[in-house]
Formats: C-alpha cells, structure tokens, sequence
C-alpha cells in the first residue's frame, strides 16, 4: 500500500507536465512521419476545452494575448456628461451608452475591440480599447458623435409673423421623428450628381409619421438635424408614401459611412468628452516585446547558471522546478486568459524571482539541519517543513499588496487602472503558482531523484 | 554566528546618509512628473532621416501647439512633450516636420491625457499603499503575535520606500527618469518585496524563541547568521533577472526596472539591517 501512493503521485504529475506543455504550444504542430510503411500524417491542435461541467458550459482556447502596449493600438477614455440625467438614470444612460459606442467599434471590424463602463464617484467613464486601428483620429469622431437625428418643421404661421426670421432658421418645430425611428441607414450614391448620400429607411411608426409630415408640409421646407446641426432642409414636393428618406449633404464617403452607422447604432444617449487617448504604433510594441524577451532568457540563464554553481545538484533541481514554474504559470496565463502588458511581464518577473527565493529557502534549512549532523533523508523532511512557514508567511504578505492593488472590488478609493491591475494580476498568479511548484514539485523531483536512488 | 546586532549604529547611519541624500534631492530637484498624472501629451516619431534636435526645437517653436520638450531617445527616434493636444493638432504636427525636414513620419506612440486624471491617480494610489501598510501591520502583528514585529517591518518598509523615492530623484536629475505609473507600480512592489524579505527573518527569530530562552539580540544574530546567505543569493537571483531589463529595455521599462533595482538592494538591505535592529531595541525597551 505504502508503495502505491507514491506511484499514483507520479503518475498524476507526468500528466500535469503533458497537460501544461499542449497547454503552451504557440501553434499547432504537424506531425509527418512513416511508421511500418504507412504514412502518418496528423498535427497536434491547439489545446482547446470545450466540454459541459454541471451544466455550465465551459469553452477555453489557450492563446496568448498581448495588452495593446505590446500589440499597439489605441486606448480611449471618454468621460460621459451626466450633468443633466436625473440621478436614479445615470448609471443606466451610461450603460446604454457603452452599448451604442460598442456598435460603432464593430463597425470598425477591429479584433477584440474592448468597451467598458469605469465608474467612481459621481463620474461616469466609458474606456474603448480598438487593437491596431490606423485612422484613429476618424475612430475617435465616429465613437464620440452623439448622432441625435431629428426631423423639424416650420414653426406655425402666428409664430413666423412674430419672430420675422428667415425661413430656414424657422423649421426648428420638432416632429416627434427621431433617428428611433430609423430602421435601417445605409449609404448609397446620388443617380444624377454621384454623391454619397444617406438612405434612411423607417420603422412602421417612421413611416406613418414621415407620411403625415410630408403631407401636411408640401411647398415648405422639413430640417433634417444631427446633433442640432441642421444638415440638409429639403423643401417637400409631395406627400412620400414609401417609408425611406434621402439625406443629402456634402459628404465625402466616408463620412457618409460613418453619419449612417452612428445612426444605426442609435444616439447616445450624453454627449461623451475624449479625456485620455493612448496611441501605440505596432512596431514599438514589438521592440518592447523582443527586448523584454531577450532580457528575459539573458536574465534566466543567469539565475540557472548561478544556481547550479552554487547549489550543484540541488540547483539543477530548482531549475527544472523553475521552468515547470515558468510552463504552469504561461499555462495559467492563457487560460484565464490575462493580458500581457509590460507591467504584467515585469510582475511575472518578478515572481520568477520570488519562485526561486521558495527553493533558496528550502535548500538553505536543508543544509542547515544537515549541518547539525541529519542525514539527508530526515534534513529534508525536517527542512521542508520548516521552510513552509517561512514562505507561506512571506507569500501572503505579498499577496495582500497584490490583492490591495488588484482592487477586486473595484472600490474607488483605490486605483482603478488597468496598468497596475495586470502587474497585481501576473503578480498574484505567480507567487500561488510558486508556492504549488515550490512546495509541491520540488519535492516531488527531489523524492524522485534523490530519495529512492538512495534507496536502491 | 556573527555579531551583527553589536554595529546596529553603523546601519542606521549608512541608512541616514543615505536617506539624506535621497530626501534633499527630492526637495531640491523634485521629480518629474509623466503625463499620467499632470496631464498634456506625448508624441514619439520615427523620421527616415537624421534631423538635428536643436533644429527641430526651432522649427517646431512657431507652430500653434505648446512644445515642453524634446528628447532624442534613438537614432531617428524623437519624443516630444506637449500640452494637451487632440488627434487633429497632432495631425498638424506631424504634418509640419514631414513638411519642413522632408522626411517621413511614422509615429510610434501618441498619448494624450486630460490634467483631472493625474490628481486623481495620485490620491487613489497614496490611499492604496496606506491601506497596505496598515494591512501588513495587522498581518505581521497578527501571525506572530507580537506587536513590535509589525511596528519593526512597517518602519523598514517606510525606510525602503524613502530610500527609492530619493535615488529616483538623482535618476531624475541625472537621466531625466519620469514619474509615471510604471513607477508607482516599482514603489508597491519594492514595499511588498521589503515585507517579504523581512517575514523570512522574522520567521527564524520566532523559530529560535521556541526552543531557547536567550536574550533577543544573541537569538537575532543568530537568525541574521543562518538567513545572510538566503538574502543575499534570493536578492541576488531578482538582480540577475532586471539587469538585464534595465540594459535591453525599451525607454518606458528601463527606468521601471531600474526603480525596481534599487528598490530591491534597498529591500533586502532594510530587513537584517533596519528591521531586527529596531526590534532588538523595541523588545529590550519592555
């Protein structure tokens, strides 16, 4: 029985190693080979988990994802103007508000655009991440147009005599139809002139209403508005049945394009103000990448080297721990999966540090019980359990820092940013994953190596 | 077992020396703070030709954006510092030394950053590391179950956290190193790292008292005997991983990991040398 165990513990720990390398690999690998004249020709997939536990569906591709530091991209963040909702609708305006920016991001096609509600206090912010979009500055335009669409008319005639203006600055009567009415805006190109104009095409309510309109307004003018910027004031010939209307303006296509989708993903509901924008050119994000990775290894094999020069045999153990460490904690990374921002690379660091303080701690109480005349085998036992204290202790400390900074709760006293967010996140993930390999592999790899030989 | 405990007075005044240095160059240099938290704007372009930086200073002072300064970071790299300016003005800016040098532009990095941001970020973060402080004070009076521990490891991390503000300063002075998120991040690491290291020798101190009823300082010299080489080797192992960093480094993790060096050194210096001491004298004061 006494044999058993230690046997099944291995046995688990092979398929741990297989489990956390599939984990790891970049792409899928193929395999050619011919095995008893028969070809063999297969690839190893990319690991992927998509399976049903308890009812939940589970569903996970392990990939690396880079932070738009790495990647480059543009971060923006709008800080909504909720001056005018009445307290009890703000969180509910802003919260519509993401949902109409996050239409207009689609329609950009970026991969993985990220748009999220950041609040504190009485501030409402809206934070946009568009990975590698070239032409930030028309993204900006696009996000930030609060597209309130209105068709007015004019003013009745009592009030036309009083005012005395001019008939074009008189159509601001509004109908009651609004860009909600709009079923659909599509760009399309004037038959005689060529120019892009924007074809709307109304809801049943739309129709009916614009109908109406149009009936009781032929020989006058009707005010299409965005944003109370009258942009065309077509005068009515007769009454349009049909259901869609053209707005005509001196649009490029692109901005056609983009006055149509700010119209089909609705108007936001407050206007939104650029407060902070960060914008990362593609190659710099790279340099970054492929310096820290050569710092990285250079830094690695330093700590390796000097381990096993040191420590000897002991050191080429916690350097094997040390890269089972490496492997479990990339594993754990792209599993969640965590975004790599230079801060997080730095908090992983970091944590390789920490990882190998874990088995200096364990190596030096070792040593020292076989200083006191111990044999090895109850050294390490007495060692090992000693030395646990000692990392745990330290390790919750550092995790209570991690945590404070991480701010789960998103309170907002503390800091809310990403930056700092990602460092306490790889941070946190690395020193549990330490304490596991510390503890757990180590020990196993030095049972195995050392203990049983000495057996034989 | 070396008397470590017998040059308490030495420690404290490399410590003072130290702190000194570092305190009356924060309040003669000060710092200089990135845009994350005074607000304004960064551009870094890539020119395809050499464009000379005085020049460029020259050129770029008739045009409607306020220029704060210029850096050449690389070869054809420029960053320069504005005030706050939107997509459209840094269209114009870019425009205008494409135009004037006959050069193409890439642009590598635009930030821009409102000022109520930076206030903001200050405040949360100073309100962060209290929060942690307090908390690493109930956690190490706590678990081992004396007070003095934890007054002892706060004091340490406070020493570590001065110590890393002023050698920034002389960073500032010397290489033009900013303050920006990066580096608050290396403030709060290097104070968990100093907690960390200083729960380590702590740990043997209590593990002695157990067993053995000797003064505290001849306990303490001991614990510092048997971890001196722990500290050194673990502090040793973090150096060899961010000397690398601070070398190869692009521009805006260079200075982060040279923070990071200090704080570390500092850290791992704090714990025998600040840490037992004080607790030394906090225990023999009862």
């Amino acid at each position: 029985m006494k044999n058993r165990l230690p046997k099944f513990s291995t046995f688990a720990f092979t398929i741990l190693i297989i489990f956390v390398l599939w984990a790891n690999i970049p792409n899928s690998i193929p395999i050619k080979f011919s095995l008893f004249g028969k070809k063999i020709d297969t690839a190893i997939p990319l690991l992927k988990i998509d399976t049903v536990i308890f009812g939940k569906k589970i569903q996970k591709n392990f990939q690396t994802k880079l932070g738009l530091d790495l990647k480059g991209g543009s971060h923006l963040l709008f800080q909504a103007d909720t001056s005018k909702i009445p307290a009890a609708d703000k969180k509910e305006a802003v919260e519509s508000a993401r949902n109409i920016i996050e239409r207009r991001v689609n329609f950009y096609g970026v991969s993985e655009p990220s748009v999220q509600t950041i609040t504190s206090n009485d501030t409402y912010r809206i934070s946009v991440d568009l990975p590698g979009v070239g032409n930030i500055a028309d993204a900006i335009k696009l996000i930030g147009q609060t597209a309130q669409l209105n068709f007015t008319e004019q003013a009745s005639s009592e009030a036309k005599i009083a005012t005395q203006s001019p008939p074009l600055f008189n159509i601001t009567k509004p109908t009651g139809l609004t860009g909600k009415d709009v079923k659909k805006a599509t760009v399309q190109f004037d038959n005689n002139t060529g120019q892009p104009v924007v074809n709307l095409e109304f809801s049943k309510k739309g129709a009916a209403l614009f109908e109406k309109i149009t009936g009781r307004n032929i020989g006058k003018p009707v005010g299409i508005f965005i944003d109370n910027l009258v942009i065309s004031a077509p005068v009515v010939q007769q009454k349009i049945t049909g259901g869609s209307a053209i707005i005509t303006g001196q649009f490029t296509v692109d901005e056609a394009k983009n006055l149509a989708t700010a119209i089909n993903s609705g108007a936001l509901p407050i206007p939104v103000k650029l407060i902070e924008q960060r914008n990362i050119g593609p190659t710099l994000g790279k340099e970054a990448i492929q310096r820290s990775m050569i710092a990285g290894i250079i830094g690695l094999i330093s700590v390796v080297s000097f381990m096993i020069i040191y420590y000897g045999r002991l050191g080429i153990i916690a350097s094997f721990g040390l890269l089972i460490y490496g492997l479990i904690s990339m594993a754990i990374f792209r599993a969640i999966p965590i975004v790599f921002t230079l801060p997080g690379i730095a908090g992983f660091i970091l944590s390789i540090g920490m990882a190998v303080d874990s088995n200096i701690l364990i190596f030096e109480r070792i040593k020292e019980e076989q200083r006191k005349g111990k044999d090895f085998r109850t050294a390490f036992a007495v060692g090992f359990g000693k030395a646990i204290d000692a990392i745990k202790d330290a390790n919750i400390a550092t995790l209570l820092v991690a945590f404070i900074l991480f701010n789960p709760f998103n309170w907002d006293f503390f800091p809310q940013f990403g930056l700092i967010r990602g460092f306490a996140l790889t941070l946190s993930i690395g020193v549990l994953t330490s304490l596991f390999t510390g503890v757990v592999i180590t020990k196993k790899i030095i049972q195995i190596v050392f203990i049983n030989n000495k057996n034989k | 077992m070396i008397n470590f405990i017998k040059y308490t007075k030495v420690y404290f005044i490399i410590s003072i020396i130290f702190l000194s240095i570092g305190i009356f160059s924060m309040i003669k240099n000060g710092f200089i703070f990135g845009i994350d938290f005074t607000g304004g704007s960064i551009v870094e372009y890539k020119l395809t030709k050499n464009v000379n930086e005085t020049n460029l200073k020259n050129k770029l002072k008739l045009s409607s954006i306020e220029i704060i300064s210029i850096n050449k970071t690389n070869d054809k790299i420029f960053s320069i510092r504005t005030s706050p300016i939107n997509e459209d003005q840094e269209g114009e800016l870019r425009k205008k030394i494409k135009d004037v040098f006959s050069t193409n532009v890439e642009i590598l990095r635009f930030d821009s950053v409102g000022p109520a941001l930076g206030r903001e970020t200050v405040n949360k973060t100073f309100i962060a590391s209290l929060v942690a402080l307090a908390g690493i004070l109930i956690y190490i009076s706590f678990t081992f179950k004396k007070f003095s521990y934890g007054i002892a490891a706060v004091f340490a991390t406070v020493h570590d956290f001065l110590i890393l503000l002023g050698m920034y300063s002389l960073m500032t002075l010397f290489f033009s190193a900013e303050v920006d998120s990066l580096f608050i991040t290396a403030v709060l690491t290097t104070m968990s790292f100093s907690v960390h290291d200083t729960i380590v020798v702590f740990d043997k101190i209590r593990d002695y008292k157990k067993t053995s009823a000797l003064s505290i300082d001849i306990l303490s010299n001991k614990a510092l005997t048997e971890t001196m080489v722990r500290s050194i080797n673990n502090s040793l192992t973090i150096i060899l991983m961010l000397i690398p960093l601070v070398v190869l480094g692009t521009e805006s993790i260079r200075f982060f990991a040279a923070a990071l060096l200090v704080g570390t050194i500092t850290g791992t210096y704090s714990s025998p040398f600040i840490a037992v001491p004080l607790l030394v004298i906090f225990e023999k004061k009862k």
